[in-house]
């Protein structure tokens, strides 16, 4: 572990460090802020309208400076909706990793903890889940859900459908690294003491053990973040995510993708640059954290 | 000439953005033809980087960084990969500390056996096998023929470092490095080990240079002694030289702090203190702050190795000294 | 482990994932669209309605139906489709030479750049060649697989005009029905786009995971051992690192297989290849119950084939889990 004043050195020396967290926060920001400083609001219908749909950039011939870069198929403003579409991105994306290690730290304290058949059942359905992929878990489960029920139905529900779905398909990455991590610290001095006090099972895991398989959660956590919005935007693309009139990045790419080889190419290409520069972000910010905390952590065989 | 000389050897490892940090700090060495010399001192003390050192093979970003190593009057050190790799394993050859982590776990015993050989001889695979199988026998590895076609985790800790040592006896080389060969190993069969080591080395007429930190091998097998300590040699000659009358307190330390060297009764000596990292070193003699002869000069500046022994107060010529 | 012992603790894994497949494919069906419905419309009375239930069993208890759907599923009758009213199966099954031959593609892509490319990088870690391809390799991580393909659509396929960027092109017809694209120079044209953009996602992460892994058995003892028995540096690195380096990347393979899955039907859909994927993400749209439980029954038959298949390579490559007959 590192101290705070460290940890801020390293990361003000590192100007990719920099680069990737300024980023980020213009995005959170913009996001955040969006009722507020969008100039249109594109979910009111009162303040669409048809007419300006498929505007060009404002500086592209057949512009309107109202809206900076064009319109879509609907007439709702790009830029607007690229606001409010990273929101939501970032709701769904936070929101399942939430999901995801409040699930995944559980079922991990537990299985490390307890063993024997507990850990052995546990560690093999996170194989088999992980094997058959969050995506194609969340494809196929929203896939059955859209064919069960109506669109405006779905609709309703499309948000909390998401962060429940991408939360509990990919539990077993923060259940596994915190079960390796029990396992390091369960046979240490500090556990045995607490143990032999008679602190019971739960004050022992949650007290004692999770503070110091915390570091690596963190680490992970960031590069889930980036992948629970990647998978949300599949999804999404898909027309199984977020519906049209309500749009994440992911929803919007669709939409624009009809257009693009009409001409009408920045219905498309600005979400999508959006939504590339925030996973990057994320990714990178993710990959510095686990050097700085945890180098031992890697990508790709977690 | 001796065989084999190294001299004013430095091996450096860089240190933040530009320093360098030093673990081996100016050490001489002479092994002549079928002698065994012993290295001893903590673990830290730069014993195992000086056994790769002399066959080139310091782990990156590491690098001598001063000195020779000449064998037979080249130097080691200015040979190109391909040109060292002839001696490697084939002249030279070493036998690691840990057997379980050695071997290749999927490769089979022949395969590692084989391709030593093919690497320094022109020879058919089946005469290799063949030269495998009598090398096993030598080391008196039970039914050779099948344990070639064996892997690594089908054997024991200590058939594995038989195994090691059949290698790197493959090409009749003349000199052996055994980096604390029976360490890793259950305390049953470290003896059995070792005297194998010693049996096959006077034996073939093979130079050893055995390091360890178990100054009671050491003087079971070796004939000459190096002690180091913190990147450096501080006293060396004959084993039973030093063991008897040790000149460096370091040394007289160690010899103390043996178990069979304790009076009867009494509580087991121990040196204060512990040997400094390398990245701390203290000025002076590095040994100082833990010596109970220190005076202030040893505070000042190191000592040079003078009469194999680098101590300005060394026990036997104290006497003298003070006269 | 024996040979037997292997083979039927993999059946034994592969029957319980196909019955919990089995048992989601039978509840899809027993919970979504009413196959009277699709039979017969909205003209029929009640009356006769409940008498037909009464003769397709629909009324049955639910064991005696899952039982009957068990049957038939086993015999290859997945129900008809409603859209193509043909065998849910068979329709199935005329889409997964397209599937197949575009994964094949993007494997042999990823395979043979991303071997050499994280060997490279983990030799020479601060060449400026490892420093492009460690920082690109974020960048691809980073684009989704569906960004990946419209902008090879539009750069290679609109813009450039380059390689075609729709469909499967000219297909040739093996002896027993197989439609490979394999054969025909249109065919290996329509597959360059598609599969590189499959193998965009999965490059960069092997990368990666070549990387890390052989530079830690570049650090191992039996590497050095090897290189102080004076073997060449090539023996050293692509026998020695390199066979222990296969180890872990065979089972992150293994891992990746349902992600490659969800890609196929991404891509697919971006250059409207007629693939598994795509039928399925149209069998969604129009509610064609029984295609989307023949496709997920499909998919959970290859996920279980392939996954045997890495065990098995998995064994052959690591002494340790050892099957005898193979011989040492």
């Amino acid at each position: 572990m590192i101290t705070w004043r460290g940890f801020l050195k390293r990361f003000l020396s590192d100007p990719v460090a920099i680069g990737a967290g300024i980023v980020l926060l213009i995005l959170i920001l913009m996001a955040v802020l969006a009722p507020v400083i969008a100039p249109q609001n594109p979910y009111d219908l009162l303040q669409i309208d048809i007419m300006d749909s498929e505007m060009p950039p404002s500086w592209q011939p057949g512009g309107d400076p109202r809206f900076l870069l064009g319109t879509d198929s609907q007439g709702r403003g790009v830029l607007s909706t690229i606001m409010y579409g990273t929101g939501i991105s970032l709701l769904i994306g936070i929101g399942a990793v939430i999901v995801q290690g409040i699930l995944g730290v559980t079922l991990g304290l537990w299985a490390g903890y307890r063993g024997g058949w507990v850990d052995s059942f546990l560690m093999r359905l996170a194989d088999i889940q992980m094997s058959l992929s969050t995506l194609m878990i969340a494809i196929i489960v929203l896939a059955l859900f859209q064919a069960a029920f109506e669109a405006s139905v779905y609709a309703d529900y499309a948000i909390i459908m998401l962060i429940l779905i991408i939360g509990i398909a990919e539990w077993p990455k923060f259940a596994r690294t915190v079960r390796s991590s029990v396992l390091g610290e369960k046979n240490k001095e500090y556990v045995d003491a607490a143990r032999v006090i008679g602190l019971p099972a739960r004050k022992v895991m949650w007290g004692h053990i999770l503070p110091n398989a915390l570091t690596p959660v963190m680490v992970i956590s960031t590069i889930q973040v980036a992948e629970a919005i990647m998978t949300e935007a599949a999804l999404s693309f898909l027309g199984l995510g977020m519906p049209v009139d309500r749009p994440s990045l992911g929803s919007l790419i669709r939409s624009g993708f009809e257009f693009v080889f009409s001409g009408s190419w920045w219905i498309t290409l600005y979400p999508a640059l959006v939504l590339i520069a925030l996973i990057l972000a994320l990714n990178l910010l993710g990959d510095w954290l686990r050097d700085v905390l945890n180098p031992k952590l890697r990508r790709g065989d977690d | 000439m001796a065989m084999l000389e190294v001299s004013d050897l430095h091996v450096a490892f860089p240190r933040g953005k530009r320093g360098w940090v030093e673990a081996l700090r100016g050490v001489d060495l002479t092994l002549e033809k079928g002698e065994r010399l012993g290295v001893v001192g903590e673990s830290g003390a730069g014993k195992s980087m000086l056994a790769f050192a002399i066959l080139n093979l310091i782990a990156d970003p590491g690098r001598v960084s001063k000195g020779t190593i000449r064998f037979e009057g080249a130097n080691l050190l200015e040979m190109s990969e391909s040109e060292i790799r002839r001696i490697r394993g084939n002249r030279i050859s070493m036998i690691f500390q840990d057997p379980m982590v050695t071997l290749n776990p999927v490769l089979s015993i022949g395969t590692q056996m084989v391709e030593t050989l093919k690497a320094h001889r022109k020879i058919s695979t089946a005469e290799a096998r063949r030269l495998s199988i009598d090398k096993l026998k030598e080391v008196a590895i039970p039914s050779a023929e099948t344990r070639l076609d064996a892997y690594p985790h089908e054997l024991s800790g200590g058939l594995r470092q038989r195994v090691v040592i059949a290698i790197a006896l493959l090409t009749d080389p003349e000199i052996i490095i055994a980096d604390e060969p029976t360490t890793a190993l259950d305390v049953t069969i470290q003896a059995e080990i070792m005297a194998l080591i010693l049996k096959l080395c006077r034996e073939k007429d093979v130079a050893l240079i055995l390091i360890t930190h178990d100054l009671g091998v050491v003087a079971e097998v070796t004939e000459r002694l190096m002690i180091m300590y913190a990147g450096k040699c501080v006293e060396t000659g004959p084993t039973r030289q030093i063991i008897d009358a040790p000149r460096h307190p370091y040394a007289s330390g160690l010899l103390k702090a043996l178990p069979q060297n304790a009076e009867r009764g009494s509580r087991l000596y121990q040196i204060p203190g512990s040997m400094p990292p390398i990245t701390a070193l203290p000025n002076g003699c590095s040994y100082h702050p833990r010596c109970e002869f220190a005076s202030e000069r040893c505070h000042a500046a190191a000592p040079a190795l003078v009469n194999g022994v680098a101590c300005y107060n060394p026990l036997k010529a104290k006497a003298e000294a003070t006269s | 482990m024996h040979i037997i012992a292997f083979l039927i603790r993999r059946a034994v894994q592969a029957v319980i994932v196909m019955f919990v497949i089995s048992i989601i494919g039978f509840s899809i069906q027993d919970n979504l669209g009413d196959p009277l419905r699709e039979l017969v419309g909205q003209s029929v009375s009640e009356a006769e309605r409940d008498l037909m239930r009464e003769d397709m069993g629909l009324n049955d208890p639910f064991f005696a139906q899952y039982a009957r759907f068990l049957g038939k599923a086993v015999q290859g009758d997945l129900g008809t489709s409603y859209f193509f009213k043909r065998p849910a199966l068979a329709v199935i099954m005329d889409k997964f030479p397209a599937t197949f031959e575009l994964v094949i593609g993007a494997v042999v892509i990823f395979l043979s750049l991303s071997i050499p490319a994280g060997i490279y990088c983990a030799i020479n870690r601060t060449s400026w060649l490892s420093r492009i391809i460690m920082s690109g390799s974020i960048l691809g991580i980073s684009v989704p697989v569906f960004l990946t393909a419209i902008g090879m659509v539009w750069l290679f396929g609109v813009e450039l005009g380059w390689l075609p960027a729709f469909g499967r092109g000219d297909v040739y017809e093996l002896p027993w029905g197989w439609e490979t694209g394999f054969l025909t120079i249109d065919g290996l044209k329509h597959l360059i786009l598609p599969s590189i953009t499959l193998s965009s996602i999965m490059l960069p992460l092997f990368i990666r995971l070549i990387r890390a892994e052989m530079m830690e058995t570049m650090g191992t003892d039996y590497v050095r051992f090897a290189r102080a028995k004076g073997l060449s540096t090539a023996r050293v690195r692509y026998v020695h690192a390199f066979r222990n380096t296969l180890l872990p990347v065979v089972t992150v393979g293994g891992l990746m297989i349902g992600t490659l899955i969800a890609y196929t039907i991404l891509t697919e859909t971006v250059f409207q290849w007629p693939g598994m994927g795509f039928l399925f993400l149209e069998a969604v749209n129009r509610v064609d119950t029984p295609l989307i439980i023949a496709y997920i029954i499909v998919v959970g038959l290859i996920f279980v084939v392939v996954n045997t298949l890495v065990d098995f390579i998995y064994t052959l490559i690591n002494p340790m889990v050892k099957l005898p007959g193979a011989k040492a």
